[in-house]
C-alpha cells in the first residue's frame, strides 16, 4: 500500500528525486514519493557497501521494480556508515514509507556546503509541476 | 495473391479507399525513388506446395543420414532415439506457434513448461537455479564466461583442452568483446592435467571451464579441480553431457558454480546440428546475473497458482546496455522436448539408460581395441564415447567403412593435431550389439587394408 | 462486470506440475535389452565418480505425460488459433508444409559432422538459402550461423570490432537510436563497446544533427533498423549512411522489420554493411513459445574477410555440376559463435518458404504487410478510437504502427495495459505494449500480410467496444482479463521472492 503524496518540509531535494535529512555531520538519503510512484512496487534493493564513498550527483545503488530499474543518486558526497537492511528484507517499505522506514543509506558528509545547492520543499514541488 | 495472403481485388479497392490512397505503391512513398529496387529479386519463381516438397525431398535424398548408415558419430550430438510422444506434443499449435509469453494470463501452458524444465535441469545438475534455455552447448559456455565477467570482472578464462573445440572456439571469439583472454590447460592421459591447472589459476582467473565427460569421452574428476579454482576465487564452469549425469556425481555436488551443456540428446533430433537447446544452471548467488528467461511461480488475482517470467530486470528489454545478456529468442520448443523426454525416461529410466550406454561403450571399446592396429587413446572411464588411435590414415579408414554403410566416428586430427591418427567413437542406445560387431568387422578390415601397402594401392 | 460466476475449465482445474502427478514406480520408458555382457557398474566407473542420490525426475506413464502436456497446451493462446498483432515480432502464418519437409529423415537425422561429401543436400540447401538472403539484403556474403536475431547482432558488432582492429583503428563506442530494441544496447556491451544514444527527430526519423555531433573517430558502428521501431521508413537513410561512413564507422541493419521491404528496397542498397535476418519473423519459422529461431547475417565485401567459419562453398566440377563443402580456412575470420553450422532445421523451413513464394511472392508479402498495417491504422483512426489512441507519428506507416494511450488514460481512465488485458477476453493476443520507450503508453501493432480484411475489421471493432465500455465503467478493463486460464498475476511477489523450480519433499 503506497503512501499518500508528500514532501516533508525539513528535507532537501535533488533533481533526480532523492531526499536528504541532515543530522549533524551525518545525513540520511532516500527517494521521494514521486520517485517511488514512477518506479512502481519496489522488489529489490542493491545498496553500496558500508565504508564505500558516494559522490554528489553520482549513482550509488539501484532499486528495481518488476518492469524497471532505477539508479539512486547521491544528493551529497560522503562515506556510507549504514545501509537500511529493512529495505533489503522488505523492499516495498520504500513505497509505504519513503521518508521514514524506507530510508536507504546514512553517510558521514564530506562537504556539507554541497547541501546549499539542493532544493527546499516549495522549490521541489515547483520543479515537479514543471515536469 | 499467394497461398498465405488473401487480398482480393474487392478487398484491395475497399482498403485503399479507407486508407485514402490510390495504390499500394503510394504506401511506399517514404522510400526514396533511388532506393527502390527497379527489377524483381533475382530468385527462382515460386512453386506449388507439391513441387517444393519434391525439391526438399530431392535434397534430403543427397544426404547420408543415420537412417541410411550405421553411425558412430558423436562429438557433442548423438543419434539418440526420440520417442513418438515428443513429436505429437511438439506439433500442437499451442506450443509450436505462440511467441515468448509476454501476456502471462494466456501463456500459462508455456510458462509452466519452462518452470518444469527448470526443475528438471536443477535436479539433473544438482544446482538450485536454472534458466529456461539458451541456444545450444558451445554458446552456453560463452554465456557462462560472461556471467563470470559480471561476477568478478577478472580478465582471464582458463579452459581445459578437454572442452569441446567448438566451445573453446566460441570463448575465443567472444573474448575480445568481454575483455577476457582465454588460456588453455593441457590434458594428461586423457583428462585435465590437475598440476597444470593449479599452476595457471590465480587472482586474474575469472573462471575455470571444464567438460564432463570431456571431448575425448573421459570422465573427469571435477572435485579437486574445482577446489583449486576456488582457492583463488575463480568461478567453476562445467559443460556437462546431461544423460551421463544420471550416474556421474552432479556438478552441484562437486563444487561447480555454473553448469552448462548441450541438450540435443534430451529428446531433440540431430537436424544437422540444430535447433537443439543449451542449458545453464547455477548456485543461488548468481540468480540475478543469469542470462535468459526465467519462469517463476506466483498467484493471480483470484488466488490461483500461476507462473510469470520473473527477474526480468536482468534482461535486455528492461536493462538494455546493462543487461546480463542480449538474448531474446532462445530455444523454448526444444526445451519442451527436453522436459518431456526427462519425464519419459523418469527417475529410474535415466539411470537405466546411462548404465546401458556405459556397458555398450565398454563393450565397443574392448572389441575395437582388440583389433590389430587399433589402440585406446586413453584408458580413463568413459560413458558413451571414447577415443582410439589407429595405425592407419584415419580419413581413408573412414571412407572404406562408409562405403560399407558404417560411419565409424569422428577424426580427431583436425582439432587435436597431437592425435593425427585419432578417432572418436560414440555409442548410443540405438547402436545394438550387432551394430557394434559390424563396426568392429568393418573397422578391422579397413585398418588392415590401409596398413598393408599392397591393399592401400587399391584405394579409389 | 465482475468475475463471471462460472469458471472456465482451465480456471477450475488445479495447477499441478508433472512432479505432483508422479508416483514411485511408474514409468514410460522401457530400456532396450543391453545385448552386451552386463558387467558390474563398479568395474566400469570408480565409486568416487558415481552419483549416489538419483536425480528426482518424475515417475509417470506415457498416457499421463500426454494428458499433462495436452492440458497445459490448452492454457496457451497461439497464432494458429487467433490474431496476434505483436509489433516487432512479425507473427505471420507458419506454413504447415514446413514441418513435413523438416521431418524428412535425410534432413532430420543428418549428423552435423557427417563428411561434406555425404551431406551435399544439406550444404546445397544452405548455399541456396545464403544466395536468396544475399539477394533480399543486397549484400553478397552470408553466414547462417547465428541462432537468433540478437546472436546475429553480436556477430555483427564483433565483425565490426575485427574490421577496425585489422586497420589498427581503435574505436570505443557504438551509436543506437533511443528507439532501439533492447537487444541492440545489450549487444553493444557484450561486444565491449560503450553505448551512445542518438536522438529521434519530431518526424520519427534519426535526428541528423545529433548524429553528426556524435559520429566521430571513436564511433565503431551505428545500429539501425529501417523502417524503425515506430514503423516509419527513414527517408534520410542515404545521408545517415554518408555521415556514418565519413566517420569511418560501419552501418548495421537490425532485420527485425524486414517484412516491410522485401523486394521493394534493400539494406545493402541503402548503404548498410551488415544485416541480420530473423528467420522466425519474416521467414516463417514458428516461434515455439520463445524459440528456436535463427539470425543469419549478410555483409559487404569489406567485412567479408572476418565472417564466421565454417563457410559454405560451392565448387564447379568442370562437368557442369557442382560440389558443396565447408571451409574453415579464413585467416581473418573472427572464428565461430556456436557449435556446428547453426539451426539447420530452421534453414529447411525458411528455404521452403522462399522456394514457395519466389521473387514475386516475397515482394507481395511485404506489400500486403504494409497494406494491412495501413488499413488497420485507418480503421483505428475512426471516431470512437482515434481520439483516444492516436498514432504517435502521422497517418501512414510501413508494416507496423505505434499508437499512444496517453489520451485514453486521461480521458477514459484506462491505460494501455488495461486495454491489452481486456483484449484477451475478446480472443485476441494484444499488440506489443510499452515499447518503444519514446512513446507514452505505447501500443505497437503489426498485423502481417497473412491476415484477412475481416480479421482486421473485427479487431478494430473489438478495440472500439473496449473503449466504449471503459467510458461507461473503467473498472471492467482495469480488472481484466476474466476468461483466461489465469487472471492478472502478482509479478512483484514473483520478483521479490523468486521460486523458480518445483520444491520436492526432502
Amino acid at each position: 500500500m503506497a503512501a499518500e503524496e508528500s514532501y516533508p518540509p525539513d528535507l532537501r531535494y535533488h533533481p533526480e528525486h532523492d531526499w536528504v535529512r541532515v543530522e549533524g555531520e551525518e545525513a540520511v538519503f532516500g527517494i521521494t514519493w514521486y520517485a517511488q510512484d514512477a518506479l512502481g512496487e519496489v522488489v529489490y534493493y542493491d545498496p553500496p557497501e558500508v565504508g564505500a564513498t558516494v559522490a554528489k550527483d553520482r549513482s550509488y545503488g539501484e532499486l528495481e521494480s518488476v518492469k524497471a530499474v532505477s539508479d539512486i543518486y547521491a544528493p551529497a558526497s560522503g562515506e556510507v556508515v549504514a545501509v537500511n537492511q529493512a529495505v533489503r528484507d522488505r523492499p516495498e517499505v520504500v513505497n509505504e514509507d519513503p521518508y521514514g522506514e524506507g530510508w536507504l543509506i546514512r553517510v558521514r558528509l564530506s562537504d556539507p556546503s554541497e547541501l546549499e545547492s539542493l532544493m527546499d520543499e516549495p522549490a521541489y514541488r515547483e520543479y515537479l509541476a514543471g515536469l | 495473391m499467394s497461398r498465405y495472403t488473401s487480398v482480393t481485388p474487392d478487398d484491395l479497392r475497399a482498403m485503399l479507399a479507407e486508407i485514402g490512397v490510390g495504390s499500394v505503391d503510394d504506401l511506399f512513398a517514404a522510400v526514396p525513388a533511388g532506393l527502390r529496387l527497379d527489377r524483381p529479386l533475382d530468385l527462382p519463381a515460386g512453386m506449388a506446395e507439391q513441387e517444393v516438397y519434391g525439391h526438399l525431398r530431392d535434397l534430403a535424398a543427397r544426404n547420408v543420414s543415420a537412417e541410411d548408415e550405421i553411425s558412430f558419430l558423436g562429438a557433442g550430438m548423438y543419434d539418440t532415439y526420440v520417442p513418438a510422444l515428443i513429436d505429437s506434443i511438439l506439433q500442437r499449435s499451442e506450443f509450436l506457434t505462440p511467441y515468448t509469453p509476454y501476456q502471462p494470463e494466456i501463456s500459462q501452458g508455456g510458462l509452466q513448461v519452462m518452470f518444469e524444465y527448470q526443475t528438471a535441469i536443477s535436479e539433473l545438475t544438482g544446482l538450485p537455479v536454472s534458466n529456461a534455455s539458451l541456444y545450444e552447448g558451445p554458446s552456453a559456455v560463452g554465456s557462462a564466461a560472461y556471467l563470470a565477467k559480471l561476477a568478478n570482472g577478472r580478465p582471464e578464462v582458463l579452459v581445459s583442452r578437454g572442452v569441446h573445440p567448438h566451445s573453446r572456439g566460441t570463448l575465443r571469439t567472444l573474448a575480445p568483446g568481454y575483455g577476457q583472454r582465454v588460456v588453455e590447460v593441457p590434458l594428461g592421459d586423457g583428462v585435465t592435467d590437475a598440476a597444470e591447472l593449479a599452476a595457471r589459476v590465480g587472482p586474474d582467473t575469472a573462471a575455470v571451464v571444464l567438460q564432463q565427460p570431456n571431448f575425448l569421452g573421459a570422465v573427469e574428476d571435477v572435485e579437486p579441480l574445482a577446489e583449486a579454482a576456488h582457492a583463488h576465487g575463480a568461478l567453476v564452469v562445467c559443460a556437462c553431457d546431461p544423460v551421463p549425469l544420471a550416474i556421474l556425481r552432479p556438478p552441484g555436488e562437486v563444487g561447480v558454480d555454473v553448469a552448462v551443456g548441450e541438450g540435443q540428446t534430451l529428446g531433440n533430433r540431430l537436424d544437422y546440428g540444430g535447433p537443439s537447446f543449451g542449458f545453464l544452471a547455477a548456485t543461488e548467488a548468481h540468480i540475478r546475473r543469469m542470462p535468459g528467461r526465467i519462469a517463476g511461480e506466483t498467484r493471480d488475482l483470484d488466488g490461483r497458482r500461476g507462473f510469470v517470467l520473473t527477474l526480468q530486470t536482468r534482461e535486455q528489454h528492461i536493462r538494455r546496455e546493462k543487461a546480463t545478456h542480449n538474448i531474446c529468442t532462445a530455444q523454448v520448443l526444444n526445451a519442451l522436448a527436453g522436459v518431456i523426454y526427462l519425464s519419459w525416461l523418469g527417475k529410474r529410466g535415466i539411470v537405466e539408460l546411462a548404465e546401458l550406454l556405459l556397458r555398450r561403450a565398454d563393450y565397443a571399446r574392448r572389441a575395437l581395441t582388440a583389433l590389430p592396429g587399433v589402440r585406446p587413446l586413453h584408458e580413463q572411464p568413459v560413458v558413451r564415447e571414447f577415443a582410439l588411435a589407429l595405425d592407419a590414415p584415419v580419413g581413408a579408414v573412414i571412407e572404406r567403412c562408409a562405403a560399407e554403410g558404417v560411419c565409424p566416428g569422428h577424426p580427431l586430427g583436425g582439432d587435436y593435431p597431437e592425435h593425427p591418427d585419432g578417432l572418436l567413437v560414440a555409442v548410443t542406445e540405438r547402436r545394438t550389439r550387432a551394430d557394434i560387431d559390424r563396426l568392429a568387422d568393418a573397422l578391422g578390415r579397413a585398418v588392415a587394408a590401409e596398413r598393408d601397402p599392397a591393399l592401400a594401392g587399391a584405394r579409389a | 462486470m465482475s468475475a463471471p460466476a462460472v469458471q472456465t475449465p482451465q480456471q477450475r482445474e488445479e495447477v499441478l506440475t508433472i512432479w505432483q502427478r508422479s508416483r514411485p514406480g511408474r514409468r514410460a520408458f522401457t530400456a532396450p535389452g543391453a545385448g552386451v555382457p552386463e558387467r558390474p557398474i563398479d568395474e566400469l566407473l570408480p565409486a568416487r565418480l558415481r552419483r549416489e542420490a538419483p536425480a528426482e525426475l518424475p515417475e509417470v506413464s506415457e498416457p499421463e505425460i500426454v494428458r499433462h502436456y495436452n492440458r497445459l497446451s490448452k492454457r496457451n493462446f497461439d497464432l494458429d488459433t487467433g490474431f496476434y498483432p505483436l509489433g516487432s515480432c512479425t507473427m505471420k502464418h507458419n506454413p504447415k508444409l514446413h514441418e513435413r519437409v523438416a521431418a524428412l529423415p535425410g534432413h532430420a537425422r543428418l549428423h552435423p559432422l557427417q563428411h561434406p561429401r555425404r551431406a551435399q543436400g544439406a550444404l546445397e540447401l544452405m548455399w541456396r538459402l545464403e544466395r536468396a538472403l544475399a539477394e533480399v539484403a543486397g549484400l553478397p556474403h552470408v553466414s547462417l550461423q547465428p541462432s537468433a536475431g540478437s546472436h546475429g547482432e553480436l556477430a555483427g558488432v564483433l565483425l565490426t570490432r575485427a574490421y577496425h582492429a585489422d586497420r589498427g583503428d581503435e574505436r570505443t563506442t557504438v551509436l543506437t537510436p533511443d528507439t532501439a530494441h533492447g537487444t541492440n544496447p545489450a549487444t553493444v556491451t557484450m561486444a565491449g563497446y560503450e553505448v551512445v544514444k542518438v536522438g529521434t527527430a519530431p518526424d520519427g526519423g534519426v535526428d541528423l544533427d545529433d548524429l553528426r555531433r556524435k559520429a566521430d573517430e571513436r564511433t565503431a558502428c551505428l545500429m539501425l533498423t529501417n523502417p524503425n521501431t515506430l514503423g516509419l521508413f527513414d527517408p534520410n537513410i542515404e545521408e545517415i549512411a554518408r555521415i556514418v561512413h565519413d566517420a569511418g564507422a560501419t552501418l548495421y541493419y537490425d532485420g527485425a522489420n524486414l517484412n516491410a521491404i522485401m523486394g521493394v528496397t534493400r539494406p545493402g542498397d541503402m548503404g548498410f554493411d551488415i544485416v541480420h535476418f530473423n528467420l522466425h519473423k519474416s521467414f516463417t519459422q514458428p516461434h515455439g513459445g520463445g524459440g528456436p529461431g535463427a539470425g543469419p547475417i549478410a555483409v559487404s565485401d569489406r567485412i567479408e574477410p572476418y565472417l564466421m567459419v565454417p563457410r559454405v562453398v560451392r565448387r564447379e566440377d568442370g562437368d557442369g555440376g557442382a560440389e558443396y563443402d565447408l571451409d574453415a580456412d579464413r585467416p581473418k575470420s573472427i572464428g565461430r559463435l556456436r557449435g556446428f553450422q547453426g539451426n539447420y532445421g530452421v534453414f529447411v523451413r525458411s528455404y521452403a518458404y522462399i522456394r514457395s513464394l519466389g521473387a514475386e511472392g516475397l515482394r507481395e508479402a511485404s506489400e500486403v504487410a504494409v497494406l494491412n498495417a495501413n488499413y488497420l491504422l485507418a480503421l483505428l483512426r475512426r471516431p470512437g478510437v482515434g481520439e483516444h489512441l492516436p498514432p504517435a507519428f502521422g497517418e501512414r506507416c510501413m508494416h507496423e504502427f505505434v499508437l499512444s494511450g496517453a489520451p485514453m488514460k486521461r480521458e477514459l481512465g484506462i491505460r494501455t495495459v488495461d486495454l491489452a488485458k481486456r483484449l484477451l477476453d475478446f480472443g485476441y493476443h494484444p499488440p506489443t505494449v510499452y515499447f518503444p520507450l519514446l512513446v507514452e503508453e505505447a501500443l505497437l501493432v503489426e498485423p502481417t500480410e497473412t491476415e484477412t480484411r475481416e480479421t482486421l475489421e473485427a479487431f478494430a471493432d473489438a478495440v472500439a467496444a473496449i473503449l466504449a465500455e471503459a467510458a461507461e465503467d473503467p473498472e471492467v478493463a482495469r480488472n481484466a482479463p476474466y476468461t483466461t486460464p489465469a487472471r492478472r498475476l502478482d509479478e512483484a511477489a514473483a520478483a521479490r521472492n523468486p521460486v523458480v523450480r518445483q520444491p520436492l519433499p526432502a
